[in-house]
């Protein structure tokens, strides 16, 4: 079985916001960037535990620049086989659904698994582009995958509870908490990691669809107001009254 | 034409439906045109969709649209889509909605936009629309390139309005021999509160509660105000409380219109998921836990003193 892991990279969660240029750019000075914790946690760490079981090789695609290759080894370290890298900077998430489309059909993958969504632009889009462009199924929000002579079944959320499908292969998935257990690089891994190779290749034409043009500020809470603990009727009157949501 | 792709579950319209229907409507005003909906399967009543404000509605069935396929429910919509020339298609957040976006996006060639909580706007010729990002640190405005566009429609972003009368029912069938996935099963919770995306009111606990025992304050608070209940992290690690009720960045990201959260700490990846909660409550004995700074009220003592006074004043106050 061929594995195809797509990986973003996204500023850590604590990551100052911060704009610029007219807020039209997201300002990365002094931004920490890391794997987005869906791809490795769950979409990852799930193509490695399907490789160790019935064999295969585990590929990690990522759209960016050279600035990507930190997140690209860490995904070679924690297990992966070997990675492509498509050179060019991601604007949306059209783009980007496109880049891997095309190398993916190019290379014939059994299963192609992402993160459920990115922690920055919480697009969840990439995946259900991915598979419309290959004409293959998608199921999002993957807590369980099984592979069965060919058959997929998998337990995704929905609001309120799970449900559980069953599909052909290929196949694309996304993946949520549930579907796998984070794993941690160990020094072997790091090291074996900088020798798995490292594949750049160029972007195919593709014209955004859809753009940010520009970035604001939600407008910020006024101070928290402090509620005598003994006295919830004056928090009710609150809530009913000022705020009212009951 | 916009067209709202109205979702149902068991045949019942899901409130996410009358929001989209009502978005829709409000943005047809907008750029000048008519609001249509679209229902796929088994449906009570489509023709009601019109007293949200759809005009017509499409009412697809046949095989195929039994159960959830993202593959054949995509090209239900954009058939209907491409023969009515839609300008916007609009869908839910929601994880029916969000697996159909990305297709709706490629197969029509329109620009999409997912987790919409603010109405398009018409800037020379283009259609531009705002979402969160950066789990709500942030607005960022989108420009469509395309003549037509994709949203999907963030929950809680507006109500369902009712004004006009039942709509034209159009029904369709389809046969659509490309289906490869098949719904197997379905798991629901037990209960009456909604689901936790779509929930209006949310309480909420954390580690401070000591055990799984002591959930009884939570419960009742929730069952006086008729809220669903959620809980950090730690708590759902630790298996105090079931997975599906884990709110924050891993979990379920809500945005109710009241978040009572108690003995929750509010580490960022906990806000991350509630912070577009439009009104907040934290109790917590630490003065110094982080999340009174994201509050609008709070109250600073035992929560086991604290939730079940609160219980009591609710009761009180609704007679």
């Amino acid at each position: 079985m061929k594995y195809l892991v797509c990986i973003s990279k996204t500023p850590e969660t604590t990551a100052k916001i911060a704009f610029k240029d007219g807020n039209s750019t997201f300002d990365t000075d002094g931004v920490q960037f890391i794997l987005n914790p869906y791809d490795e946690w769950y979409a990852l760490v799930k193509a490695i535990e399907l490789k160790e079981a019935n064999g295969g090789t585990v590929t990690v695609i990522n759209v960016g620049g050279a600035g990507n290759d930190t997140i690209i080894r860490k995904a070679l370290a924690i297990g992966a086989d070997e990675a492509v890298r498509v050179n060019a900077d991601a604007k949306s998430g059209f783009f980007v659904a496109k880049q891997i489309a095309e190398y993916a059909k190019a290379n014939q993958f059994d299963l192609i698994l992402l993160g459920k969504e990115t922690i920055d632009y919480n697009g969840s889009e990439v995946g259900a582009m991915v598979a419309e462009f290959m004409e293959l199924p998608y199921l999002s929000y993957g807590t369980d995958l099984q592979i069965n002579e060919g058959v997929a079944t998998i337990k995704r959320d929905i609001e309120g509870g799970s449900e559980t499908s069953k599909t052909s292969l290929p196949l694309v998935v996304s993946a949520a908490k549930g579907m796998a257990e984070q794993r941690i690089p160990n020094m072997r891994g790091i090291m074996m990691a900088k020798r798995k190779p490292l594949n750049v290749i160029e972007p195919v034409a593709c014209e955004d669809l859809s753009i940010v043009v520009s970035y604001s500020l939600p407008a910020g809470k006024s101070s928290v107001k402090m509620i005598d603990p003994e006295n919830m009727d004056e928090l009710v009157r609150l809530l009913q009254e000022e705020a009212k949501v009951i | 034409m916009v067209l709202v792709f109205a979702e149902s579950q068991n045949g019942q319209f899901k409130k996410t439906a009358f929001e989209a229907v009502t978005y829709g409507k409000k943005s047809a005003e907008i750029l000048g045109t008519t609001c249509e909906a679209i229902v796929i399967g088994k449906a009570e009543n489509p023709a009601q969709l019109g007293q949200y404000g759809a005009n017509k509605v499409h009412h697809l069935t046949g095989s195929g649209f039994n159960s959830f396929d993202s593959q054949s429910y995509s090209n239900g919509i954009a058939g209907v889509a491409e023969r009515m020339g839609a300008k916007l298609i609009v869908v839910s957040h929601t994880s029916t909605g969000k697996s159909v976006l990305g297709r709706l996006s490629v197969k029509l060639n329109a620009g999409s936009v997912s987790g919409v909580n603010h109405l398009p706007e018409s800037k020379e010729g283009s259609i531009c629309v705002k979402k969160n990002v950066f789990s709500g640190k942030a607005i960022a405005e989108y420009k469509i390139n395309t003549p037509n566009a994709v949203f999907s429609l963030m929950g809680n972003t507006l109500k369902p309005e009712q004004s006009g009368t039942d709509a034209e029912l159009i029904e369709v069938q389809l046969e659509d021999t490309t289906v490869k996935t098949e719904v197997v099963s379905v798991d629901l919770q037990q209960g009456s509160a909604a689901p936790l995306p779509e929930a209006e009111l949310v309480v909420s606990a954390g580690r401070g509660m000591k055990g799984p025992e002591n959930w009884g304050i939570i419960e009742d608070l929730a069952n006086v105000l008729g809220a669903t209940t959620a809980c950090s992290r730690p708590v759902a690690d630790t298996g105090w409380r079931p997975h599906h009720e884990h709110v924050g960045q891993t979990g379920v990201a809500i945005r109710p219109n009241l978040y009572i959260a108690a003995g929750i700490s509010g580490a960022i990846q906990h806000l991350a998921g509630v912070n577009n909660s439009k009104t907040i409550v934290v109790i917590n004995k630490d003065p110094e836990a982080p999340f009174f700074k994201a509050a609008d009220y709070g109250v600073c003592a035992d929560l086991f003193d604290v939730v079940p006074r609160l219980t009591e004043a609710i009761k009180k106050a609704k007679g």
